[in-house]
């Protein structure tokens, strides 16, 4: 049996903060607070271990080592104490997996309606994986999706569906 | 099944990551207003053949409700723009006055002074 | 001759290699193929001609054509899960060992009772079904409706899941070109060289068409054409892959066969592609039409263009001596593919009065008689020809001679394959002089741009010789017959087949036009012509021209059906895609579903979660399992896991004056700290959720809603915010899954929590009823709410969700001498209802307004406006008559059942009984040991004590007297504990 296309492995320490501001006003505040600069739309910024996606026009999401957590989250709140904002800790309600390997487009080609060849090296898309939703960015070797905690097995199911081994999408 | 461009992320998504929201600009009429004006806002709608503007949601993306204004016969789609918006702005007017030239809007202008506010309460 | 057939040439078979033999079963027969054989080509190798039965009249059939136009040869494929029935067996590859059935046949294909129907043809006429079995009506039910139901129907469905895998996958593409003929490969070419990205997709396992097998140095341009395309990053070659329709904004569906050629390849059988093209190119080349001449369904009567497609690409004689009968030159170039392949061609019945192109030429040159201004009056023969009646095409059919013959080759020209450039809104063009509708380029279908989404080149555009591509001499010009002879007898027309499978010949189109159907849509419906698994690809425009001649109008004035994608059908399988088994649906599951599953939980769906309705312990019943639960609740402590209540944060300076319009009550004014229970209307004025919502600081409100409303209520949230009130200053968030929730429920619920030890003060000052407090239990961080569904003291403990399990495990681990009872929903609905607590989906089915509950306490008065207020108001929600929510309390100790109509006196307009009420939540109270109900009534709330009759079905009536909805605990003092 060939191998499978890609590697999916779920990541079980990151952390995660949703951030939710006037981002003209409060941008600088919110890069400064996280240490890493303000993506652009559509856009992930990655700082060393972490990064910061752009969500939607008033939402970021900071997403970074478990045990910085409560610490960045108080940064951001300090910093955000004077602006209409909101930060939260969302780390426990996502699932994270890793998609690694050359044919990894592949699978996500299978699960997303979402153009994600055309998506720039440093894109975050939002879309969904067959019927729920997620959040996908590039990383070496491959790519990162989020999706909702409740659906973890689901999204281990259609992952690992799509990349059995055997099914790459180029012509045969 | 449609492809509409959000205004928010520029993102072209198609009809599965968004969600219907009919027809777009009503206003609202709350206590107070007549049976009539009550019964046109919440039940009356236009459904028409041809131009028409209508809310969407990205909701597989980032969760903002956008106006699109679109040619239900044909699927054309003149534009899409930002929900905060009392009327269809002068750029998508002249968008699908470019390819339906004898359309009229059927709404007339706020003062720019107006609070959106007063024309949405 | 060869092992694998008596019928195969000794020479020839441009797709086939003879050095791979694969032996196969028809109908239980051992039979040989070769490598690259399709089950038609292998079946006629074979000499097996006919291959299945029609479905109206069971007459025996073989194939008319060699492609996906196929009608005839349809059949069941494959054992057990992987039975397929229908399928064409021209576009089947044959694989070893493959196991094949024929269909609509009973006992056997050659002995076939229901082909009784076929002597009975007078009698079977087009609306036949309409007509006859109207009257008398009793008849329908009892005699008609079985007898069809046993013998209507194409092939069995199949008993068994199907074994193989599917899936789907998405591509977006500039150009994507759909056919790999030499017009296609070119207009692939073109678009490479300009350096779009470029899909080709070819429905056979062949790239270069009809060219090869049509033209002279066909292959060599066919070579050509790919050796350049190979070279071309840029562009993707798809063979075995079918464009099935395409649809708005250039959305095209492609299935791609992956293993149909070979099951146990460990790979998804088909994929679907969903493609988001730029442009589609419509290369999809044209489909000869049959001749209406009477007997041409007799197996044997075959397309000219398919005779010379199983000689040429197969190596296989369809016969030995083949009539050619035709309307234009094309057909000729069977009768040379025959007399190359060393079979005889007695003659060429040309319906036209002249025929002196270079290809008539040609075939006279090679001796054979060519009869114009002919036609075929008649086949002898029944499962197969065996002479062909000639007679004058002008006449009446005076049959003039007689030919012997086993196959005859009819050619009645060709017809673009305009179904993708259609399915989305193209628009076609009757052509006269080539008999033919053809796409209007000046009016193609169109994108989200309103410029064209899909041109089309080659023959599917009309130029059906594509000469400057293939090198083709001008041929003379098809001359229109639709049936033939030009004056056949009304006799003859009831032996001329226009739809081959089911059965509709020219007589019933006829018929149809003189009983009044002069729509083409509903000729076709009363017909069915068209209506087949093969959707007329060779029958309806032979259709629509005999409806037109009968309608005495043009064939344009007639008009077309609706082009309806898919062009073939798809299998069920890449429609469901990976969408099967564990991940047919996204299961949602709790923090501690594990701990559930591991517990005997017997689980229901509530939305996409999957919720614990109880947790039957050894052979407990559910009912059991639920009374044990309750009264383990009321008389010590349980647990329920609420994670599945949503979770709403409601932030900002505005959040308050927000949540006053979402909400009914008024949530300003509550104190930070306190929770408070409040009720959402949309702006019809009907309920829609309900929950607690707690306030968290001075401009943080946490929301809860209902399990099935958390998305939704964050929708209608964020819906008004960004919509109505965007300068409002409020942020939400769904945070539904970033808490475990767990209801520690029961008069020792606090010494429970209390012995988990933490930072936490739960005494009754510190955290007294609606009231919320933060901090630490068992070492994890919590938030925990004094509010109450079952009306028993009560704490919902929210930890973040990874730590929910912890929490969980700790609090059935330190109440285990408190007998700390796990329980599910169905506890939880009961212990409500014994409260008279209304349930959203029990009690409201979005017709019921919070006044219609008893609810006006949960409405602020003092409020200008919320969503629904205005609604409320209106004449019908005020009316008095309105059925009001009370309790209901069955008399003679039956459980009500569940929805039924309380009787009133009187009938309605429609005679039924007039109703005045409705059961909406039943149980057997095991608190109170006797069944409870609520229910809306009307004037409920003024007539308590009456009593009322639920009658119900092949029962006594139930009697029910109206009571307080409130049965336990009147007083409210449990929550207190
Ligand atoms: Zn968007």
């Amino acid at each position: 049996m060939a191998e499978a296309l890609a590697k999916i492995s779920q990541v079980q320490d990151w952390g995660m903060i949703q951030i939710r501001a006037d981002l003209t006003r409060a941008g600088d505040a919110i890069a400064g607070a996280a240490g890493v600069a303000l993506p652009g739309q559509g856009r992930i910024t990655t700082d060393g271990s972490r990064s910061l996606g752009w969500m939607s026009p008033d939402e970021l999401l900071l997403v970074l080592p478990r045990a910085e957590t409560a610490e960045a989250l108080a940064a951001l709140q300090d910093a955000l104490s004077t602006e209409h904002a909101l930060a939260l800790d969302v780390s426990d309600m996502r699932a994270v997996f890793r998609i690694q390997g050359a044919k990894a487009l592949d699978v996500l080609m299978k699960l997303c309606p979402a153009d994600l060849a055309a998506m720039p090296e440093d894109g975050l898309r939002r879309t969904r994986a067959a019927q729920v939703a997620c959040g996908i960015w590039r990383e070496p070797g491959g790519y990162v999706l989020i999706g909702f905690r409740s659906v973890t097995d689901y999204l281990r199911g259609i992952l690992t569906g799509a990349a059995a081994p055997g099914t790459q999408l180029s012509p045969r | 099944m449609l492809t509409l461009t959000c205004p928010y992320c520029g993102i072209a998504a198609e009809e599965t990551e968004l969600q219907p929201g009919g027809e777009a600009h009503l206003k609202r009429f709350g206590p107070g207003s007549t049976d009539e004006e009550f019964e046109a806002y919440l039940f009356a709608r236009k459904n028409p053949k041809g131009v028409h503007f209508e809310r969407w949601r990205h909701a597989y993306g980032c969760g903002k409700w956008f106006m699109a204004a679109r040619d239900t016969a044909t699927l054309q789609v003149f534009g899409t723009y930002s929900a905060q918006t009392p009327h269809p702005t002068p750029e998508i007017v002249a968008a699908i006055r470019a390819h339906r030239p004898d359309w009229q809007p059927d709404w007339t202008e706020a003062p720019a002074d107006t609070p959106a506010e007063s024309l949405n309460a | 001759m060869t092992e694998t057939g008596p019928f195969r040439l000794p020479r020839g078979g441009r797709l086939i290699d003879r050095a791979y033999q694969l032996p196969f079963r028809f109908d239980g027969r051992q039979m040989r193929g070769v490598a690259g054989d399709t089950l038609a080509s292998a079946l006629l190798a074979n000499g097996q001609l006919m291959m299945g039965r029609s479905f109206k009249y069971h007459r025996p059939r073989g194939p008319i054509a060699s492609g996906a136009e196929e009608p005839n040869a349809l059949l069941g494929l494959g054992q057990g899960g992987r039975f397929e029935p229908n399928q064409r067996a021209t576009t089947t590859p044959l694989v070893g060992g493959m196991a094949t059935t024929s269909q609509n046949c009973w006992p056997s294909l050659n002995a076939d009772i229901g082909a009784i129907n076929n002597w009975m043809y007078r009698f079977f006429p087009a609306g036949f079904y309409y007509k006859t079995f109207m009257h008398p009506r009793p008849f329908w039910k009892h005699v008609f409706e079985p007898i069809i139901r046993r013998s209507a129907g194409l092939g069995k469905a199949p008993t068994e899941a199907d074994p193989d895998k599917y899936e789907q996958a998405y591509a977006h593409v500039d150009v994507v070109v759909v056919g790999g003929g030499i017009a296609g490969l070119t207009a692939a070419r073109d678009a490479g060289r300009d350096g779009k990205s470029v899909w080709l997709v070819e429905q056979t396992p062949h790239l270069g068409g009809r060219t090869p097998t049509d033209h002279a140095d066909g292959q060599a341009r066919v070579d050509a054409l790919l050796a350049e395309l190979r070279g071309m990053a840029n562009v993707t070659l798809r063979r075995s892959t079918q464009a099935t329709g395409l649809y708005d904004h250039g959305y095209l569906l492609v299935r791609e066969s992956l293993a149909d050629h070979d099951p146990n390849a460990g790979i998804p059988r088909q994929r679907l592609w969903r493609i988001r093209a730029g442009h589609v190119i419509v290369a999809t080349g044209a489909l000869e039409r049959p001749l209406s001449f009477a007997g041409n369904d007799v197996p044997g009567v075959i397309l000219a263009s398919a005779v010379r497609d199983y000689i040429d690409l197969y190596g296989v004689a369809p016969g030995r001596r083949i009539v050619v009968v035709t309307n234009n030159d094309d057909a000729y170039r069977t009768a040379l593919a025959a007399l190359d392949a060393g079979l005889e061609v007695p003659v060429v019945i040309d319906a036209r009065s002249t025929a002196e192109g270079a290809l008539p030429a040609a075939v006279r040159a090679r001796g054979v008689r060519v009869l114009t201004g002919s036609a075929v009056a008649g086949i002898k023969g029944g499962h197969g020809v065996e002479a062909v009646k000639i007679c004058a095409h002008s006449g009446s059919g005076q049959v003039t001679e007689t030919v012997d013959a086993d196959c005859v080759a009819m050619s009645g020209g060709w017809s673009p394959v305009v179904h993708l450039w259609s399915h989305c809104g193209g628009k076609l063009n009757w052509s006269d002089a080539q008999s033919m509708f053809a796409p209007d380029p000046n009016r193609p279908p169109t994108g989200a741009d309103g410029k064209a989404m899909a041109s089309c080149v080659g023959a599917a555009a009309g130029d059906l010789l594509a000469a400057e591509l293939t090198g083709a001499q001008a041929e003379a010009a098809t001359m229109p017959v639709w049936v033939m002879p030009a004056h056949a007898t009304r006799k003859m027309k009831f032996k001329m087949w226009l739809d081959f499978q089911n059965d509709v010949k020219v007589s019933d189109v006829e018929l149809a036009a003189q009983e009044g159907y002069h729509s083409v849509e509903h000729t076709k419906r009363y017909t069915t012509l068209g209506m087949a698994t093969d959707q007329g690809k060779v029958s309806n425009i032979n259709g629509l021209a005999v409806l037109s001649n009968a309608l005495n109008q043009s064939i344009p004035a007639t008009g077309t059906t609706t082009f309806r994608p898919p062009y073939t059908p798809l299998t069920l399988g890449t429609i469901a895609g990976e969408a099967r088994g564990e991940i047919f649906q996204p299961l949602r599951k709790t923090p501690m579903h594990g701990w559930h599953e591991s517990h005997g939980a017997f689980f229901e769906p509530v939305g996409h979660w999957r919720r614990p309705y109880c947790y039957p312990k050894g052979g407990e019943s559910h009912g059991d399992a639920v009374a044990r639960e309750i009264r383990a609740v009321r008389a010590s402590v349980g647990t329920l896991d609420a994670s599945t209540l949503g979770k709403i944060i409601v932030k900002g300076p505005d959040a308050g004056k927000f949540l006053d319009m979402m909400y009914t009550g008024m949530m300003s004014t509550l104190p930070v700290g306190k929770c408070r229970y409040g009720l959402i209307c949309n702006e019809n004025g009907f309920l829609s959720d309900d929950g607690v919502a707690a306030r968290l600081s001075e401009d943080t409100w946490l929301v809860h809603t209902t399990t099935g409303g958390a998305d939704r209520m964050h929708g209608h949230f964020e819906d008004w915010l960004q919509c109505e009130w965007w300068d409002w200053k409020v942020y939400t968030a769904n945070v539904t899954e970033q808490w475990a929730q767990v209801a520690v429920v029961g008069p020792k619920a606090r010494v429970l929590l209390e012995r988990l030890g933490g930072k936490i003060d739960l005494s009754p000052e510190a955290l007294p009823f609606m009231g919320w407090i933060e901090g630490e239990i068992a070492g994890i961080p919590a938030r925990v709410y004094r509010i109450s569904f079952s009306g028993e003291l009560s704490f919902e403990v929210a930890v973040p969700a990874n730590r929910g399990l912890e929490l969980w495990e700790k609090l059935h681990e330190a109440g285990r001498d408190l007998n700390v009872t796990p329980y599910g929903t169905e506890a939880m609905h009961v212990m409500r209802a014994e409260k008279g607590f209304i349930m959203i989906g029990d009690e409201t089915d979005g017709t019921v307004i919070p006044q219609d509950l008893g609810m006006s306490w949960a409405i602020s008065k003092k409020k200008a406006d919320y969503i629904g207020k205005r609604a409320q108001e209106r004449s019908f929600m005020t009316d008095p008559g309105r059925w009001k929510l009370v309790g209901l309390e069955s008399l003679d100790g039956r459980v009500l059942p569940d929805g039924v109509y309380a009787v009133d006196q009187g009938v309605n307009a429609n005679g039924q009984r007039k109703t005045q009420g409705r059961v909406t939540s039943t149980y057997m109270s095991p608190t109170l040991n006797k069944p409870i109900a609520m229910g809306l009534v009307r004037h409920g709330p003024d007539r308590m004590g009456e009593v009322l009759e639920f009658p119900v079905a092949g029962q006594e009536s139930y009697k029910a007297r109206i009571v307080d909805p409130v049965f336990y605990d009147k007083e409210g003092s449990r929550a207190n504990g």
